[in-house]
């Protein structure tokens, strides 16, 4: 199982953390990958300041820009599925 | 001073104040017996008749500002001393009287209870009077008025009475925790109980939130509040504090608006559960209509839930305009999710407390609801926003009938009304404080701008449908 949070606090929220939580469920559910990736939220990762949402995918960090989401989740994401 | 309405709130504030100071400083215990005098140094009295009273009322106001007297449940206390012991003759007859000819007072009373003597002056007579107010109506002087104690008047409830010393007296049974008699009272003998040195407590033992994550839940009413600087600094100001993050109630509210539209449409009749003094009252004086109470947490309880189930080990401090809160957390169904509950007046006392200089921060930003759970804050939204969950849920066959209750004593009509089976409609949305959660008692400063300050930030927010700001909850639907 993958964990993947986005955080949803007011700065990241202002960023585009729906846009980003929306296409990651699009993309879990297009890739068949229910069982495996697990996506949460978290109100503050404490890095409001950084270019992007944060996101943790099993407790590594990034600041993702929501243009960016089909990219990092192939890149990031799916990789980490079946290891 | 200019940032209260009243100088009870001032002083209230000031004891608060620096209670919170020697508790970040861990210097309460040694010099809690200090504090009266040092809000009133001197001889001259400025309040009461000696400086002694006023230090002995404020060692009071000492013990509320650390919770209070524990074998009481309630959380709104008299403080016997403090109570001016306010006549209550009901209506009288001034020396405003002229003795006049047409005597409309005696026309107008019903029981005989008027009477002259030989200057054609008035007298009521009070084994007759019934308290009916007709003669005052009709004076064309004004000669006749009410004695009536503000904390008395203030209660609709009709859970203060007087005690054989003469002292309001609140029967907890009856008491809904509103706060209107704290709010009323000229003298400032009705006080609700502070839980400051709890929030003090956790956020010092989370050691930086290291230990854990502490949160504050701020209600929708903050608008218009703190208003001598921009909302944001505000925030800024609550994190220096020492929160981790902030969050707000609203988002709740969104949650709270489109479950219950659903449950609205599948029980035909309920009525709101978001105001705990409404939810008290029905509980209380209403029994046959508890059933029909939404089964909804209330917006506070339900984002703290929702916030505690992403981060298991996170501790919640509600901060809003409400004294029935401090109630409401204390309830087992919400104990789980709510840690502490604080009000803005006691978020200023905070503030100050740390010198914190709010004009001097970086603004931060709020933005989690939409503008429907932001608008709960004012009488007549929360119909507003349940409105919009029915058309979200695309329940389109069901015809939506609220009734607004704005104060306890619109509460009361529909309430009755309900009970005998005729309801107005079917949807009570019952609020206890005039104008909805912007008139509570734990506001600073309260007014018809409030009322607009509310509308502006709702329209402000950057989620502009309930669904849209729920949709960035992964998980909310398994809540």
């Amino acid at each position: 199982m993958v964990k993947v949070t986005v955080c949803i606090g007011s700065s990241c929220h202002l960023k585009g953390s729906r846009q980003l939580v929306e296409r990651f469920q699009y993309l879990i559910k297009e890739n068949k990958k229910d069982e495996q990736i697990e996506l949460a939220g978290a109100f503050c990762m404490g890095k409001c300041a950084s270019d992007g949402v944060s996101v943790t995918v099993d407790g590594d960090y990034f600041a993702v820009k929501p243009e960016n989401a089909d990219d990092f989740f192939r890149k990031q994401v799916l990789v980490r599925v079946g290891k | 001073m200019d940032r209260f309405d009243t100088k009870v709130q001032y002083l209230k504030y000031s004891v608060l104040k620096e209670v919170a100071r020697h508790a970040w400083d861990d210097t309460l215990w040694e010099s809690i017996v200090d504090i009266p005098k040092d809000i009133v140094p001197g001889r001259t009295p400025t309040m009461r008749c000696c400086v002694y009273k006023e230090r002995a009322i404020l060692a009071e106001r000492v013990k509320l500002a650390t919770g209070g007297d524990k074998r009481n449940p309630n959380v709104i206390e008299v403080i016997d001393i403090a109570c001016d012991d306010c006549p209550a003759g009901g209506y009288e007859i001034t020396n405003a009287c002229r003795g006049c000819l047409a005597h409309r007072c005696m026309d107008a009373c019903k029981k005989g209870a008027i009477t002259l003597d030989h200057n054609q002056k008035a007298h009521i007579d009070k084994s007759k009077c019934v308290e009916c107010g007709m003669c005052a109506k009709v004076c064309p002087y004004s000669a006749i008025i009410n004695s009536k104690r503000p904390c008395q008047n203030s209660c609709k409830v009709k859970a203060i009475s007087m005690s054989e010393e003469k002292a309001a007296k609140i029967d907890n049974d009856k008491c809904i925790a509103c706060g209107a008699c704290v709010y009323q009272c000229p003298f400032g003998a009705i006080s609700d109980k502070s839980f400051i040195l709890n929030v003090i407590d956790i956020i010092k033992k989370s050691c930086g939130n290291e230990k854990y994550k502490v949160y504050a839940v701020v209600a929708p009413s903050i608008a218009g509040q703190f208003s001598y600087v921009t909302p944001g600094k505000v925030i800024a100001g609550i994190k220096k504090l020492g929160f981790f993050s902030i969050v707000e109630a609203a988002l709740g509210a969104d949650m709270v608006a489109l479950n219950e539209a659903k449950e609205l449409a599948e029980k035909g009749f309920l009525t709101s559960s978001c105001c705990p003094a409404f939810v008290k009252y029905i509980e209380t004086q209403f029994p046959t209509l508890k059933a029909n109470i939404s089964s909804n947490l209330s917006p506070m309880a339900t984002i703290a839930k929702y916030i505690k189930s992403t981060d298991p080990t996170a501790k919640i401090i509600f901060i809003g305009p409400c004294t029935a809160k401090k109630a409401e957390f204390q309830k087992k169904e919400v104990r789980p999710y709510i840690d502490s509950v604080i009000t803005f007046e006691e978020l200023q006392a905070l503030f100050d407390s740390k010198d914190i200089d709010l004009k001097s921060l970086e603004d931060e930003v709020l933005d989690n609801a939409s503008y429907y759970g932001r608008i709960f804050a004012r009488s007549g939204g929360l119909s507003d926003a349940v409105r919009q969950g029915l058309v979200e849920n695309g329940i389109t066959d069901f015809e939506y009938k609220p009734v607004v209750c704005d104060g306890i004593e619109q509460c009361r009509m529909a309430l009755l009304k309900a009970a005998k089976n005729i309801p107005d409609g079917n949807f009570i949305e019952g609020m206890a404080c005039i104008s909805g959660c912007i008139g509570g008692a734990g506001c600073l400063t309260h007014g018809e701008k409030n009322r607009r300050d509310v509308d502006k930030y709702g329209m402000e927010a950057y989620e502009k449908t309930i669904t849209d700001a729920l949709s960035v909850l992964p998980g909310a639907d398994k809540q």
